[in-house]
């Protein structure tokens, strides 16, 4: 394959990890938006979600499709159930602490990963993707699947994204977060909208999870990634801006892609890890954020 | 006096940890040396999380620039076991003054998530440079480089009553320094900072510069963990550089007492021995963790000696 060919098979390798990504980062970033609390736990919901996705996988008895559509439904359901559970009988009491709930939240961490060393085991398991389709293009066939994830990636970002500035849920959300104690006042139950949005954060990495485990296996560890790289999306995009949230989940996405095609995948992380330390330190705000209030 | 009184205490620690020398049996001696080192690296991150109050998650990186700053030059150069260990203290404090120049630019949540992304910035530089550090694998160092030349006495650093005597040593210097570090004006500053840092702010102390020692000497006490670990042990790997081991001092000093001086080392000793313990029935350790760091910042924010400060002994530093 030439050069011009390998870039595309590059960028729509970056895509598809763009998508997944920003799925994840949106979870992070509403939490930190709404919450004020960073949670180091994310990766770990999204490596619940993608064991989840085994099992109803197996579950489903071989069906690849109905096995699908049931880790779509009960993946993010179980993971929003945990997340809601660890936040009223964690986070709530510890007053959202930043610092303490960081501390907590790798506890929770240590707690989810070992569940899934001990229940699930050490292996890296396939799930089976829902079809094959392959698309054939002029220079390499691509898989129909991973064109799928972008797509769904992409829908599910809008309906977010719909969600959060035409409902009055949205609404609320957004209350809560320019102005707590306002909202109270004006008697939004911001204390339920925390469990809510925690809840809705985690299950957005479950779903992306579902979504990526058909291409990446099933796997105790793969919370790790993730989390670095939601870390790095939602600080180039500025803490709890949707919009920069996306705009860096694309740049790192297809940069990580093209990186890692043509140089080492180690060198790629090295770098972007850096960009982003110093970003936080010259530029707090982020690269598309504005000040905080 | 209360200083007198804890002055006696940390005498009297020390004059204990040097009979066990005597009296433990040797897998317990054994372990013991090597708690009283992760004691050091406990102190160290104790310094700046308990009394500035400065909550890193990058630490590992200063306990292993001090453990490759000192295992590469015995590997590649050939140098002798002290100099390594100057070096590595060197790495260190060149490490701790460049993260705490851009660091302590950020403050509460951002400075946490810069000093992890530091860190592991730091962590795959190791990996990446495999071909000197042998990445995740590690490596022994010689046993040749390990045996000391003191004024003509052979110190051999992999005999159990030296490493032990080394530990202790090390431990001494560092429980003191802590003591004295804490009970002197600076150690009031950094408090003050940690209680308020715009009020110190405005009474004329200059926070960023006193921030900007702790993190220094923090880092460099870390590091001589880290080189001391290197070189008593025989052994420096990637992991040591791992998100784990900037978790784990944290761990430490909150089950022991952050603003206290001996918390962190009680903290890592009850640590280790929980992990052995628990280990010895199951796998799943890391549980333990998960749910005693979720405990204590629950229900003891202050630790064991934290609390015990707060309803019995006032005088406790």
């Amino acid at each position: 394959m030439s050069f011009g060919p390998h870039l595309l098979l590059a960028c729509l390798e970056g895509l598809v990890t763009a998508a997944v990504l920003s799925l994840t980062a949106l979870g992070l970033s509403l939490v930190f938006g709404v919450m004020r609390i960073v949670n180091v736990a994310h990766g770990e919901f999204f490596m619940l979600g993608a064991v989840l996705a085994w099992w109803a996988a197996s579950l489903a008895g071989g069906d690849p499709v109905i096995g699908f559509l049931l880790a779509l439904v009960i993946s993010p359901l179980i993971v929003g159930a945990i997340a809601l559970l660890s936040e009223r009988l964690v986070l709530r009491r510890l007053h959202y602490n930043p610092e303490a709930t960081i501390v907590a939240t790798i506890g929770l961490l240590y707690i989810l990963q070992q569940a899934a060393l001990s229940l699930y085991g050490p292996e890296a398991r396939p799930v089976p993707a829902p079809f094959n389709v392959r698309i054939v293009l002029p220079w390499f066939g691509y898989s129909g699947y991973k064109l799928f994830v972008i797509a769904a990636s992409a829908s599910l970002l809008v309906a977010t994204w719909l969600v959060l500035t035409r409902t009055r849920i949205g609404l609320v959300m957004r209350a809560t977060q320019y102005d707590r104690e306002t909202a109270q006042a004006f008697g939004i139950p911001v204390d339920r909208v925390y469990g809510g949005v925690f809840a809705l954060g985690a299950m957005l990495a479950a779903v992306a999870a579902v979504l990526i485990v058909p291409i990446q296996q099933a796997h105790y560890l793969m919370g790790r990634d993730p989390l670095l790289l939601s870390f790095i999306v939602v600080i180039i995009g500025g803490l709890g801006s949707l919009r920069g949230t996306l705009i860096a989940a694309l740049l790192i996405g297809l940069s990580d892609g093209v990186i890692s095609m043509f140089f080492s995948p180690t060198l790629a992380k090295m770098i972007a890890t850096l960009a982003v330390a110093l970003v936080l330190v010259f530029r707090p705000q982020g690269l598309f954020g504005t000040a905080q209030r | 006096m209360s200083g007198a009184k804890a002055i006696s205490l940390h005498v009297a620690v020390i004059i204990l940890l040097f009979a066990l020398n005597f009296l433990l049996p040797e897998y317990h001696h054994g372990v013991l040396a090597r708690v009283m080192v992760f004691a050091v690296f406990a102190m160290g991150y104790a310094l700046l999380f308990g009394y500035a109050g400065l909550l890193s998650l990058g630490h590992s990186m200063f306990f292993a620039a001090g453990m490759y700053g000192a295992a590469l030059p015995v590997l590649h150069l050939g140098w002798s076991a002290p100099l390594a260990f100057v070096a590595g203290i060197a790495a260190g404090t060149a490490l701790s003054l460049l993260i705490a120049l851009l660091a302590l630019r950020t403050t509460g949540v951002a400075f946490m998530i810069v000093t992890m992304m530091f860190a592991q910035v730091f962590y795959l530089a190791i990996i990446y440079f495999s071909p000197w550090t042998r990445g995740d694998e590690g490596f022994a160092l010689d046993r040749q480089a390990r045996i000391v030349d003191l004024g003509g006495n052979l110190v051999d650093l992999t005999n159990p009553t030296a490493r032990y005597m080394i530990a202790l040593l090390l431990f001494t210097i560092a429980l003191f320094t802590m003591l004295r570090v804490v009970t002197s004006p600076f150690g009031r500053v950094l408090v003050a900072i940690r209680e308020n840092e715009e009020r110190t702010r405005m009474l004329g102390y200059n926070t960023f510069a006193n921030k900007l020692v702790a993190v220094v000497v923090s880092g460099t006490v870390c590091a001589a963990a880290g080189a001391a670990y290197a070189l008593l042990f025989g052994f420096a790997g990637a992991g040591f550089a791992s998100v784990q081991y900037s978790i784990l001092p944290l761990l430490w000093s909150l089950l022991g007492g952050a603003a206290t001086t001996l918390g962190p080392a009680l903290g890592a000793l009850f640590m280790y021995y929980l992990v052995d313990i628990t280990s010895g029935y199951t796998s799943a350790y890391l549980l333990f963790v998960g749910i005693l760091l979720m405990l204590l910042v629950l229900f003891f924010p202050k630790g064991i000696l934290g609390t015990a400060r707060d309803r019995w002994a006032r005088w406790l530093p």
